[in-house]
């Protein structure tokens, strides 16, 4: 949170206002409440949802960046960690589930099958990339990430909400 | 007259309490479930098709995707497959490292089936506290193979590579402390009486009825049925310990989280008996690079975590398998929801979810 | 104490009762009973039910797809006897069809299912052969040889 400078001619002058009273656009304010408090939906698909639970349990730990509330319904959650493999099957449930979360929403893909099909690529039945169907904020790689990855992608997220002018993503159909 | 209808209720694909992608269709009356029809295949990754256009040694990291958290099982039980197609004879320091990992994935596995109970039944902490203590072996596994959860640690032929030397005081210290942790789960869950009303009793499924569904594994034993193929059929250096087969008496949901959380108990005392015994000697035997085995084809099964994992590979002299089955437990064990969950509560499907222990990797392959 | 394979006095037994029907194939680990598909229940029934065989326990069903014809794969356990068979049956590639095993052993429910729904092999008798792995709406039958897999970034919907 940075001081953002008043029109000229009228900074303040007195100490006490300079310590306690935080001048700052209502942007900046809400993006810095939405960063500290992703509600994530429980959505694992796979084997990287083992370590989204391990990331929510007691070692990893991301309570102490405020995420550690999964919702499990959509209507209450503001992000999706799609971890772990995405079938045709499910593609149509996962759309539906996006669609119902309300905005601002992120989509952040775990692992390399989120990213792009892994090693399931070439299979008959699996989508090759979460991104063929949401648009994606943050890709985490690996197979499975260890809980850290899932940790710096979501400081990375926190990273990206905070400064919108760094992502800013194209209308997906 | 008061007419009554049933009503679906839809539970799944996402679900906080189904245990992965499975879509269960509830038919209700009221609070009682009439009739439950899972639906699968959410998570169908054609791993059998995906089997024919890789080389066998390029199919072991596939087979740790299915049951993704005993994977360390699903290698050794491809594994012996084709060396059993092959012949291949395992050397012996890496059939005792092999009963060490699969062990200590078996209490991890058993503990993660401890966390998801708890949580689905609404008792948080006891997640937390299952996996705290899991950690403690993933880290052993990291230590081994350098990854937590799929190891693709055991090879054709042995193991990839020997143990590095922190590893058995590791292993040694948290056997050590183990008999602590399994106390403290005790006194929180097993001694807990709302666990105690919501387990007991509930969604029982007597002998021949579970025997005739095809449940394997603890679900099995639960009802009273002692098939463990580590003591009917052993595999690699099983015959060489002394362990028991835990069993239950009536089938409800309390005898399958009892015969599991025995269980445990009984890996431990396997692992230290593997330890004391531990030869030394090469860990790989002499496999040529490139892996032909003769045409035919053969079927070997082990007991896993969730049951009886078999695997049927039909070889056609190449280098590519011509087609692999998995015989997977979960998914045959997913034959019991619908008989079991008929005259249930809707509250109790849930238990009985979690208390089956399917894992979704491993039902739709 | 491990488990046997089925004893060849039993199998000459077998072989005695169902005359031209049965017959040995494999050596060892990879010995079979290849059995005539007409015949399958009839023999399927005495395997579970017979004092001498008493296989209760269907341990695993599968097929393969061997172009010019379809495999079945049975593997059957023994809980009282602690014998295991492999047993084998042949169906034609066009419209493959074989008599469901689910009224002998129930456990055989998912697992049809199952290879009718990749293979495409017709259980007759089942009482609910629909997909179970694929969406319903799913045409083909992925396992078949014949059904190749997308090359490399080729993209099907």
């Amino acid at each position: 949170m940075e001081m953002k400078n008043l029109p000229i001619g009228e900074q303040p002058e007195d100490e006490f206002i300079k310590k306690n009273i935080i001048l700052t656009s209502i942007d900046t304010v809400l993006n810095w409440a939405r960063s500290n408090s992703l509600w994530p939906l429980s959505s694992g698909l796979a084997c990287c949802s083992m370590e989204m639970m391990a990331a929510a349990a007691a070692r990893f730990d991301i309570s102490r960046f405020g995420y550690e509330v999964f919702r499990p319904s959509p209507r209450q959650a503001d992000l999706l960690i799609v971890a772990g493999t995405l079938t045709w099957k499910m593609a149509g449930p996962l759309k539906r589930l996006y669609e119902q979360m309300p905005e601002p929403k992120y989509v952040i893909a775990m692992g390399s099958c989120a990213n792009s099909g892994g090693p399931f690529a070439d299979s008959y039945s699996v989508v090759p990339g979460v991104d063929l169907i949401l648009p994606v904020d943050v890709y985490i790689p690996g197979c499975p990430p260890r809980p850290e990855a899932l940790i710096q992608g979501m400081l990375e997220l926190k990273r990206k909400i905070q400064n919108p002018a760094v992502g800013r993503r194209e209308r997906h159909e | 007259m008061v007419k009554t209808q049933t009503y679906t209720l839809n539970m799944g694909p996402q679900h906080p309490s189904t245990h992965g992608v499975l879509q269960v269709v509830l038919e209700l009356d009221g609070e009682r479930v009439v009739k439950a029809v899972p639906h699968m295949g959410y998570l169908h990754r054609g791993i059998e098709k995906l089997a024919e256009s890789r080389t066998y040694t390029q199919f072991i990291p596939y087979t740790d995707r299915l049951d993704y958290v005993s994977s360390m099982g699903n290698n050794l039980g491809y594994c012996q497959t084709v060396e059993k197609l092959m012949g291949i004879s395992v050397p012996e320091r890496a059939e005792y490292l092999r009963v060490i990992m699969t062990e200590l994935n078996r209490i991890a596995s058993h503990l993660l089936f401890m966390s998801s109970l708890a949580i689905d039944l609404g008792a948080t902490t006891g997640m937390m506290y299952g996996f705290r203590d899991r950690e403690y072996v993933l880290d052993l596994f990291n230590m081994v193979c350098g990854a937590r959860l799929t190891y693709n640690y055991i090879r054709i032929g042995g193991v990839i590579e020997d143990i590095p030397p922190e590893f058995l005081p590791a292993t040694e210290k948290f056997l050590a402390d183990f008999p602590a942790m399994l106390t403290e789960y005790h006194n929180l869950l097993t001694g807990n009486e709302i666990l105690y009303h919501r387990l007991k009793n509930t969604a029982v499924i007597d002998a021949k009825q579970a025997f005739e569904i095809g449940l394997t594994g603890p679900c099995l034993r639960a009802s009273g049925i002692d098939y463990d193929i580590r003591k009917i059929e052993p595999y690699g250096v099983y015959d060489r310990f002394d362990f028991n087969v835990p069993l239950g008496q009536n089938g409800d949901n309390w005898d399958r989280y009892m015969v599991r959380m025995d269980e445990m108990v009984e890996s431990a005392k396997i692992i230290t008996q593997a330890i004391a015994q531990l030869p030394d000697g090469p860990v790989m035997a002499k496999v040529p690079k490139i892996l032909k085995p003769p045409a035919g084809d053969v079927y070997h099964r082990i007991e896993n975590p969730r049951g009886e994992l078999g695997y049927y590979i039909v070889s056609d002299g190449t280098t590519k398998p011509y087609r692999t089955h998995v015989r997977r437990p979960s998914f045959i064990n997913l034959q019991a929801l619908g008989e079991v969950c008929k005259g249930i509560l809707i509250a109790d499907v849930v238990a009985v979810l979690a208390t089956l222990d399917p894992l979704m990797g491993e039902v739709d392959c | 104490m491990s488990s046997q394979l089925l004893s060849n006095e039993a199998i000459s037994s077998l072989q005695a009762q169902f005359p031209g029907a049965v017959s040995m194939i494999g050596e060892g680990s990879q010995q079979a009973l290849l059995i005539d598909a007409d015949g399958l229940l009839a023999i399927m029934g005495v395997l579970k039910n017979d004092a001498a065989y008493q296989f209760n326990m269907l341990s695993n069903l599968t097929a393969v797809d061997y172009l010019d014809y379809f495999e079945l794969v049975y593997h059957l356990y023994s809980l009282p006897l602690g014998h295991t068979v492999t047993i084998k049956t042949r169906c034609q590639a066009e419209t493959p069809r074989v008599s469901s095993v689910m009224g002998i052993w129930p456990s055989a429910d998912f697992q049809e299912r199952e290879v009718y729904d990749l293979l495409g092999v017709n259980f007759t008798g089942h009482l609910d052969l629909r997909r179970i792995l694929m969406p319903d709406d799913f045409m083909e039958y992925p396992l078949r040889k014949g059904y190749k897999l997308p090359a490399p970034g080729e993209r099907r919907s």
